[in-house]
């Protein structure tokens, strides 16, 4: 059963990007690509990584394309495409493609089986965080917060004008 | 005898399930997963038909009026007529819309507020998709709302829906904020993500007459206050209905949907009110646990339902009493006031735990959340605010 979920996610994703890069509409690749996302998070339910599946949910649904169609919507005035395929980002793509690939093809890990790892449960990820990568974690915090900061300082308004 | 009828669900289901026996593993999974989705259904879209003219009832006993009285014992068949309206009614789609992103914005909304339904815990045994990051999913599912609604904005390719998807995107994100944040104290308290051992940790009772309700802590009533203003904003409702401010745009992003499409987001938005008010329930008020000790007897999911009922009527109650406010007056209250609030419940949750979780971190934690609400009030002093109106643009 794995296995022809594992198929039909595959496809769904696989064509959801190819639509988000081939649509004509800017704002339909937009909403495909937030479609590619879901796909994607469906794979780590497959795998049994729930909590990164949600949080992939969360963040890049909820989040990134939510920003991605709103930076969509404020920043361009004619949302359809030209119609000219654009080739060099085709060949960046691809070039792209081929090195995963390559690494991926070279990595030994590949074909060894895997291991039997205990269920990722939501407290395990939590006390790893919070333990063994905490340092990572606060410069994250750090950094969130630096941008947070700088984007209020962006669209402050000026007191002596209003 | 209590026993039986507290699970009497679950025998109905495994009596179900057991023609199937000794089929496949995955046959089993999908037709108790089906089984699940149907009850689910079934019981919300029955409680959306109730809902919607118990509403009308007790918004016009508000208003002192007889509301809807004509169809079936006092009126009571109203949303049999309004489905059948709805459903023969014309569905009129914009010349310019965008044709299937205005199609599947309805669906995607019903389906995202009814996914949330699925995580929460109706009663003992009774979580119909009981996962470990229950909390998790159900704020995930509800963060892919946001993209319906700017589907059903930009789709119809009209300044009110998109005006209207504009802010209810702004007005969703930012009390998507605090709404989370308010869960945090509860999920550090308990140590778990899954509802359900949210639901188990609040069980137990001092003296047999004061439950173990989070609600009961002073960080748990904060919180579940600043919640429970949060789910008034997500699900749209009064006095913060501007997405759809009949006076003002319309219907906001459903301005350009008729028919069964608009019978779509307006189940949805109940139903979203549900989930809302379920989570309130499941996190704050004990979930399915009995208030006093003396009435366990009644099954468990019989005061879920009494706690959620509860809150939708607190929910019409402000709905008949509040008027509307500004867009700009909710946005200032979500990061000015709420934010930092939640924030606090978070410290005084952590205080109340170290201070020993008894009389003395009830007090502590009282103590610190006095504090910021009344530094914040200063800070903020809103009563200087009242005055003569001052028009800007208008003279």
């Amino acid at each position: 059963m794995n296995s022809a979920a594992f198929v039909v996610i595959a496809i769904l994703t696989l064509a959801a990007a190819f639509a988000s890069a081939t649509l004509q509409k800017l704002m339909h690749a937009a909403l495909m690509f937030a479609l590619t996302f879901v796909g994607i998070a469906a794979f780590f339910f497959l795998l049994g990584a729930e909590f990164v599946g949600l949080v992939q949910v969360f963040v890049y649904v909820g989040a990134v394309a939510v920003l991605i169609v709103f930076t969509i919507l404020l920043t361009r005035r004619d949302v359809q495409d030209t119609g000219k395929p654009n080739w060099g980002g085709a060949i960046i793509a691809i070039a792209v493609f081929g090195g995963l690939l390559w690494a991926i093809l070279k990595t030994p890990a590949l074909f060894i089986a895997a291991p039997q790892i205990e269920a990722l449960t939501v407290k395990r990820i939590g006390g790893v965080l919070m333990t063994d990568y905490v340092w990572p974690l606060q410069c994250v915090g750090l950094l969130l917060t630096a941008a947070l900061i700088g984007a209020l300082i962006l669209v402050m308004e000026d007191r002596d004008e209003g | 005898m209590s026993d039986s009828l507290d699970q009497i669900f679950i025998r109905i289901k495994q009596l179900l399930l057991a023609p199937l026996a000794g089929a496949p593993d995955w046959v089993m999974q999908i037709a108790s997963a089906l089984i699940n989705i149907f009850a689910l259904l079934g019981v919300f879209l029955t409680l959306f038909a109730l809902i919607s003219v118990l509403e009308r009832k007790i918004l016009a006993r508000i208003q002192n009026r007889y509301g809807p009285n004509r169809v079936g014992p006092f009126g009571l068949f109203q949303p049999v007529a309004d489905g059948i309206k709805m459903l023969i009614k014309e569905d009129i789609v914009p010349a310019r819309a965008d044709k299937v992103v205005h199609f599947l914005a309805p669906i995607l909304i019903a389906a995202t507020a009814i996914l949330a339904l699925g995580v929460i815990p109706y009663g003992r045994n009774m979580t119909p998709f009981a996962i470990d990051g229950g909390i998790l999913f159900f704020f995930a599912v509800g963060s892919t709302t946001e993209l319906a609604v700017f589907m059903a904005g930009w789709g119809s390719n009209n300044k009110f829906s998109m005006l209207g998807a504009m802010r209810a995107i702004a007005q969703m994100i930012s009390y998507e904020l605090p709404l989370i944040i308010t869960t945090f104290p509860v999920v550090m308290v308990v140590g778990a993500l899954s509802p359900d051992a949210i639901v188990v940790a609040q069980n137990g009772y001092s003296f047999g007459v004061v439950p173990h309700w989070f609600v009961t802590t002073p960080w748990g009533a904060a919180a579940f206050i600043l919640f429970f203003v949060s789910g008034l904003v997500e699900s749209n409702r009064t006095p913060f209905d501007v997405p759809e401010g009949e006076s003002e745009i319309v219907a906001g992003h459903m301005t350009e949907y008729s028919g069964f499409k608009y019978a779509t987001f307006f189940m949805a938005e109940y139903i979203g009110m549900f989930a809302i008010s379920g989570l309130a329930v499941t996190l704050f008020l004990g979930g399915w646990h009995a208030p006093i000790r003396g009435l366990e007897f009644i099954p468990s999911y019989v005061w879920f339902f009494v706690k959620l009922s509860i809150l939708l009527f607190i929910y019409i109650w402000i709905r008949g009493t509040l008027p509307r406010t500004r867009i700009d007056q909710i946005m200032n209250f979500a990061w000015k006031f709420m934010l930092p609030m939640a924030f606090t419940c978070l410290v005084a949750a952590a205080v109340w735990h170290y201070a020993g979780r008894g009389v003395a971190g009830w007090l502590w934690s009282l103590a610190v959340l006095g504090i910021v609400y009344i530094a914040l009030s200063i800070l903020l002093d809103t009563r200087k605010k009242f005055g003569t109106r001052t028009y800007r643009f208008a003279e």
